[in-house]
């Protein structure tokens, strides 16, 4: 814990420096409508601590979480089967691509036409932002598998599942690790831009609410609140990679 | 039935063509060991020995011809021979008590605790007792090989086909790693193909060497090695000896395009 912290002084301290001259800077403009100080937004996320973490903060984590899960089992399955046929490879891998050129906040507010301002509408926007890192991520990961490991396996009877199971899964792993820490804050990221858009809840919908009435502390606190989040799941995502993956990049 | 004893492998007229060549790398292959010998085939790089050895071990399927595993065909069979490659191919994720007993795994009916006591004899056997527990990584080079190697007996197979085991690992290692092999080999009563490139080291190891006199591979000369077993390395030093491998390397240095 203590190695923790040493390591992470640098950024710590630069951290610091960088909200030090923000604080500096919003309080020389004193134009907190465009510029709030660091202290104006802790402040503010203090007195809206009641609906910002009873209501909006748990509706965003409820659509970032849905979508984020179907994320997972749509990557890993569409990695699982490119992995698995060379005509399902090529049938998928240039849609996967082509689905990330779609400018997701031009494309959302159609969503919303579509699926309403419930959820769903708001879980497709960070669908479709994250299924991609963990599919192409996965699939890296399934393909680092070595060929002789394979053969190994294959001299001594395996089948094609046990190959996957005893090998391609574990090769998997480290990669998966990674495009869940990618994906994470993209998920938060997406839920945020749904209900910028159209919602009732949420703390995107918040921020922009607060935008409306030119409230700058207002609109940073709900965005301070996510990005807190965000890191906080990644961390919980980084100690159980360490816990399961006792190996990376060795071979 | 045959009266002689059955090979422990027979190559009968096998011949295989690579997809991306226009010849057959081996054509029309003939060749028998018989049981508990050990033999090296030696060759330059790329003469297509490791080939032979993809073929008995059913990763390559030849085009014509027949290959007899104890006096049966190995088409469609599975677990009749142990094969090393040249590469430890230790799973990192896995400690080494389970990388050894993988053989066990994959061929199934064995509990955890079977699988666990099967591979510790084994481990013990190489002389790394108390490593099960470590992970590949933190083993040196010549105990990854010892690791492999217990993994390969633990197929259970009679043959073992041994693909340049040693040729990563440095001099020292790699003299007392042969010394081992062949006390492995005298107490197991195994079946041993070796593929090496090194003239010394198939002399020191085999009983009779096989040399890849050509490429495509039509023949394989059978050398006996004149030196008693059980030998140490001052044979290597017997005049006969010496004759031997000047004659090997001139034969294998003719094929080197240089």
């Amino acid at each position: 814990m203590r190695r923790a912290c040493k390591a992470n002084l640098p950024a710590l301290v630069f951290l610091f420096a960088l909200l030090l001259l923000w604080q500096a800077g919003a309080t020389g403009m004193n134009a907190a409508y465009i510029l709030p100080s660091p202290t104006q937004i802790l402040q503010k996320l203090w007195e809206l601590r009641g609906p910002l973490f009873t209501v909006h903060l748990p509706a965003t984590v409820q659509v970032s979480t849905i979508g984020l899960a179907l994320s997972l089992v749509l990557g890993l399955a569409l990695a699982v089967a490119m992995d698995g046929s060379e005509t399902v490879r090529r049938m998928l891998y240039p849609v996967v691509v082509v689905s990330q050129t779609i400018p997701t906040t031009a494309i959302a507010p159609l969503f919303v036409l579509w699926f309403g301002y419930g959820i769903w509408s708001k879980v497709l926007v960070t669908v479709l932002i994250t299924f991609f890192p963990i599919t192409i991520t996965v699939y890296d990961g399934l393909r680092s598998a070595k060929v002789e490991m394979s053969e190994l396996l294959l001299t001594y009877g395996a089948t094609r599942r046990a190959i996957f199971v005893k090998i391609k899964v574990p090769c998997a792993l480290p990669y998966f690790f990674s495009a869940l820490k990618m994906a994470i804050p993209m998920s938060v990221i997406g839920a945020a831009i749904g209900e910028w858009l159209g919602a009732q809840s949420g703390l995107g919908y918040f921020s922009r609410r607060m935008m409306t009435q030119l409230d700058g502390a207002g609109v940073f606190a709900p965005i301070v609140l996510l990005s807190v989040v965000a890191m906080a799941a990644v961390g919980v995502v980084a100690l159980l990679e360490r816990r399961f993956v006792r190996w990376r990049g060795e071979s | 039935m045959d009266t002689g004893t059955v090979s422990a492998l027979e190559f009968e007229n096998v011949s295989y063509q690579y997809p991306s060549e226009d010849f057959d790398i081996v054509d029309n292959l003939s060749f028998q060991v018989e049981p508990g010998s050990f033999h090296c085939i030696i060759g330059v790089s790329g003469c297509g020995k490791s080939t032979i050895f993809r073929m008995t071990n059913g990763l390559l399927t030849p085009k014509h011809g027949v290959i007899r595993v104890d006096g049966a065909s190995v088409a469609g069979r599975k677990g009749y021979c142990g094969y090393m490659p040249q590469k430890d191919l230790l799973f990192p994720w896995r400690p080494v008590w389970e990388n050894v007993a993988l053989p066990l795994e994959v061929k199934g009916g064995f509990s955890k605790q079977e699988r666990r006591a099967q591979a510790e004899a084994a481990l013990e056997d190489v002389g790394l007792s108390g490593c099960g527990d470590k992970l590949p990584q933190e083993l040196s080079g010549g105990m990854r090989q010892r690791a492999a190697f217990a993994r390969t007996m633990l197929t259970g197979s009679n043959l073992l086909l041994l693909d340049e085991p040693f040729s990563a690992l440095d001099f020292l290692t790699r003299i007392s790693m042969q010394e081992w092999l062949l006390s492995q080999w005298q107490k197991h009563q195994k079946t041993i193909l070796f593929i090496t490139h090194d003239v010394e080291e198939a002399l020191f190891l085999s009983q009779s060497v096989l040399v890849v006199a050509s490429t495509p591979i039509h023949t394989l000369t059978d050398i006996p090695v004149p030196a008693p077993v059980p030998r140490d390395r001052s044979c290597l030093k017997d005049p006969a000896m010496v004759e031997l491998k000047e004659q090997l390397i001139s034969m294998l240095r003719k094929q080197v395009g240089v």
